[in-house]
């Protein structure tokens, strides 16, 4: 069988797999369609009134959609930073699930870029940063190196995802001489996009709270709570409602893992917390905003502390080995972490970085409507394409979708 | 504390009558006054600068002082004024009176403290008596407005038209509205 | 120039890529009609500028003069600010606001000034710019009126992904409203709360319009892209002095060339006490504040 024969296979197989499945998928289905549009509705009402329907103003100009770029730049991460254990150690239990860390990958990547989309002022001037057609300012600016550092990783996933499915689909092994090196590619790549993110706030001495140097390094740790913890649920998930078969000692090892991170996380917040108050510049002004609020300005404590509660309750979870293998404590940690991280490195970090504002205003921001609307959009979208994703590839690695087989035959989930 | 204040301003405030006192005292004794020769520009001026100002801000109909003037003989002694009763001075009031400044024998100058006749439109020297940094920083255009070019013609703004010579202060003014604070959308 | 060889390739490379992406086709030949102002040949740009001289005598009923003015050879423009003077009054805001062609509504200020407390000194977190009394200056506050500092080391520019911003050759740091992407990096990079973002549509009324515009500077400003202070470059490059510094009653503004030895700066800066804001920043602003008395 040639190319041009076995790919059309390939691509209507996919689409005959993605078009079945029970009632719970079509439901699923239908509840991102429907945030999908109306987020498409809401950003069209964005893109025609201008910003000016979000929150963010002058004195707080990034908000919740930098927040979630942020926080989704490290799940990209995280997820295939899971790899390292499974390629440096060969530990098969964890290599069954790096597929889907890059399937994750993949799809926060997408969410990523598109929360870049929606919160620049002109999107239709998108291409103006496109090297080659437009000017890219590289290499002084940190956001033309986000921008090649975040496609370059997407470019090198989707490769590596999509040689192995389409490969097992054919019933043949991936290419090592293909992935393995791309795949210790991503490695870097995952810690380096998670770096440039963080340089790309840490590099502004106007905003304290950002620059300060122990940023990357804990973007980094979060990055190492949240994204195992999303994947852990995906592979928790999958085991009940497939036939896939994921090893419980895999799962535990990630658990353990994000105990370490989780701590790693809690020190390096702990330090920074340490040097803003015993030093007590003015510079502490931010996290004292954070953490305790300044004057009648108290939105974000319940926050800040909701994070701390979480993350800590995460760490004392992950970290006793009994907690970790009872199924609904497990679930309790991840949700914990992924909570924890989305408070701390999303709002978390943004609005204290731009409150009080660099003239000392304070302007209380909170999203609107429209923006929730865009954002819940925005993670549908990501969220659909993890899912028509899974609902290939699920079955091609079980064998029940593969080249000599009628799709038909896969099992819906 | 306060006590050491009040008795250091009392000092001073003694010493600048005295000494204005012995200003009066030249400026009265020395008539006619030498008019000054208007073809050499003033000390500062001599790297052939050029100096525009506007007019002095006369209120309406009162220049020439000479055409009331004229007609009255000089009376240099310190009193109350019963005309002029417009001019209120709040500018060293208990040590200066008019004719510390505007030349009795023509009302249409003022005087230097030597006793040199001065058109109004030099009274930045006159000023410039007392206030000398002021004026040095004024010519080089640090105090006071100038509009015009950066790098070429200029206009200066004589101190008189900012400061009312008889109140110098400047009087408070209404700000301009504040800006709006940031908002979130009403929907 | 270089730049100009660079387009050459770039061409080559649309064309490229406008086969590859059939369905962005529409969208890669209206790019490559625009083209960043700091690339554009002497020539082009004065084409560019006639453009929006009909583009803008049009739409707002008046003959609109659009310069492309470069910088004049040895001159760095600076600033200076007598923060013992300024009385807090904004008329120096408003006509800013009315020389540079704001938006009336959302409200553009690319001025702030702000009241301090005088026992505190420049504090910027007890900084009030929304003070508004009967008269001023009020009893024990000072004015520090700001706006874009125009750095040497600007942080702003550095960070721009486009290249949108840049600092000419005469020291003004400007944006090209045809090039700013919005993404609003300048804005959490400025330490000086300097640069203003289009949250919605401009408005600027007809009879309001200041006619007399430069390229870089006042001419009008679309939705979602980022604007600041230009020093005037409409005037301050004809020679003039910027419209703050001409409107200032208590003359608190000084303007001028810093390479020139004998100008009002550079009296300022060897003779009276000078302070920049934020200077652990190192950010070196051309903007002096200075106490005149």
């Amino acid at each position: 069988m040639s190319f041009s024969q076995k790919f059309p296979r390939f691509v209507t197989g996919s689409v005959q797999l993605v078009t079945r499945g029970n009632t719970t998928y079509w439901v699923w289905l239908a509840v991102l369609a429907v945030l999908i549009l109306s987020g498409a509705d809401a950003f069209a009402a964005q893109v025609r009134h201008g910003l000016i329907v979000t929150a963010m103003r002058d004195q707080v100009s990034w908000g919740f959609y930098i927040g979630n770029f942020t926080f989704l730049v490290g799940v990209a991460a995280a997820a295939v930073v899971l790899v390292i254990p499974a390629y440096v150690y060969d530990w098969k239990p964890i290599r069954e699930i790096v597929i889907f860390g890059e399937l994750l990958a993949v799809s926060a990547i997408v969410m990523c870029l598109l929360f870049v989309l929606v919160d620049i002022g002109r999107p239709d001037r998108f291409w103006h940063l496109l090297p080659g057609f437009g000017h890219m300012n590289f290499p002084q600016s940190i956001l033309a190196w986000d921008v090649i550092v975040l496609n370059l990783y997407f470019i090198v996933n989707f490769i590596v995802v999509t040689h192995i499915l389409y490969r097992a689909f054919h019933g043949r092994h991936y290419n090592k001489k293909i992935v393995v090196p791309l795949v210790l590619l991503s490695i870097p790549m995952a810690v380096g996009i998670h770096t440039v993110t963080a340089f790309l706030y840490n590099g502004l001495a106007a905003r304290p709270y950002w620059n300060s140097s122990i940023l990357a390094p804990q973007f980094l740790a979060s990055a190492f709570c949240s994204g195992p913890a999303i994947l852990l649920a995906v592979v928790l998930l999958l085991r009940k409602f497939t036939r896939f078969e994921i090893q419980d000692e895999a799962v535990w090892k990630i658990a353990e893992l994000m105990a370490y991170a989780t701590f790693i996380n809690l020190f390096l917040h702990g330090s920074e917390a340490f040097k803003e108050y015993y030093s007590n510049t003015e510079h502490a002004l931010y996290t004292r905003y954070w953490f305790q609020g300044i004057g009648e300005h108290r939105t974000l404590v319940p926050f800040a502390w909701t994070a701390v509660l979480l993350n800590v309750t995460a760490f004392v979870l992950f970290i006793i080995p009994k907690a970790r293998r009872n199924p609904v404590l497990l679930y309790t940690g991840c949700f914990a972490t992924y909570a924890g991280c989305y408070i701390d490195k999303g709002m978390g970090l943004i609005i204290p970085g731009l409150t009080p504002d660099a003239l000392g205003e304070i302007y209380v921001y909170y999203p609107t409507i429209a923006e929730l609307r865009v954002a819940a959009g925005v993670f549908a979208l990501g969220f659909l394409v993890f899912t028509l994703m899974l609902k290939v590839a699920v079955p091609i690695l079980l064998g029940e979708f593969h080249g000599a087989r009628d799709p038909r035959a896969a099992v819906t989930h | 504390m306060r006590r050491l204040l009040v008795v250091t301003f009392a000092v001073m405030a003694v010493a600048i009558t005295a000494r204005s006192g012995v200003l009066r005292a030249q400026a009265g004794a020395t008539k006619p006054a030498p008019a000054i020769d208007r073809t050499v520009p003033p000390p500062f001026m001599q790297d052939g600068q050029t100096l525009e100002v506007p007019p002095p801000p006369f209120s309406d109909g009162i220049f020439p002082c000479s055409a009331c003037h004229e007609s009255i003989k000089p009376d240099r002694t310190r009193r109350v004024l019963t005309f002029h009763d417009d001019i209120v001075l709040k500018h060293d009031q208990d040590h200066r009176w008019c004719l510390d400044c505007h030349d009795a024998d023509n009302r249409d100058f003022l005087h230097l403290a030597g006793g040199q006749r001065l058109p109004f439109d030099e009274s930045y020297m006159l000023c410039g008596q007392c206030h000398g940094e002021k004026l040095r920083d004024w010519r080089v255009g640090v105090h006071g407005r100038r509009t015009g070019q950066w790098n070429g013609h200029k206009t200066y703004l004589l101190c008189v038209n900012c400061h009312n010579p008889h109140q110098p202060r400047f009087k408070p003014l209404p700000p301009k509205p504040a800006p709006k604070p940031p908002m979130r959308p009403i929907r | 120039m270089a730049t100009e060889e660079m387009h050459e390739s770039g061409i080559s490379r649309r064309e490229f890529a406008s086969v590859a992406a059939a369905a962005a086709a529409g969208l890669l030949a209206t790019a490559c009609g625009n083209r960043r102002l700091y690339d554009i040949p002497k020539d082009k740009l004065r084409a560019a500028v006639a453009e929006m001289e009909k583009e803008y005598s049009a739409k707002y009923g008046k003959a609109v003069t659009v310069s492309d003015a470069g910088p004049m050879p040895g001159v760095v423009f600076a600033y200076a600010l007598d923060i013992s003077r300024c009385v807090g009054c904004r008329r120096c805001v408003y006509a800013c606001v009315a020389e540079n062609n704001q938006s009336r509504d959302p409200e553009v200020q690319w001025i702030r000034v702000l009241s301090m407390d005088k026992s505190k000194g420049i504090d910027f977190q007890d900084a009030d710019p929304y003070y508004q009394p009967e008269t001023v200056p009020q009893d024990g506050r000072f004015y520090v009126p700001t706006a874009c500092q125009h750095c040497r080391n600007a942080p702003c520019t550095k960070v721009c992904p486009t290249g949108a911003t840049w600092t000419e050759k005469d020291g003004i740091v400007v944006i090209d409203y045809d090039w700013c992407i919005g993404c609003r990096y300048c804005m959490a990079a400025c330490p000086y709360g300097a640069r203003h973002f289009n949250w919605g549509k401009p408005t600027l009324p007809s009879d309001q319009v200041n006619p007399d515009m430069h390229v870089l500077g006042n001419r009008p400003r679309q939705q979602g892209v980022v604007e600041k202070c230009t020093f005037c470059i409409q005037r301050s490059r004809a020679g003039r002095y910027p419209a703050c510094v001409e409107v200032c009653p208590v003359g608190a503004r000084k303007f001028g060339n810093l390479l020139d030895p004998n100008s009002e700066i550079r009296y300022i800066i060897e003779n009276k006490r000078v302070l920049l804001l934020k200077q652990e920043l190192n950010t070196m602003p051309k903007f002096f504040y200075f106490y005149g008395t």
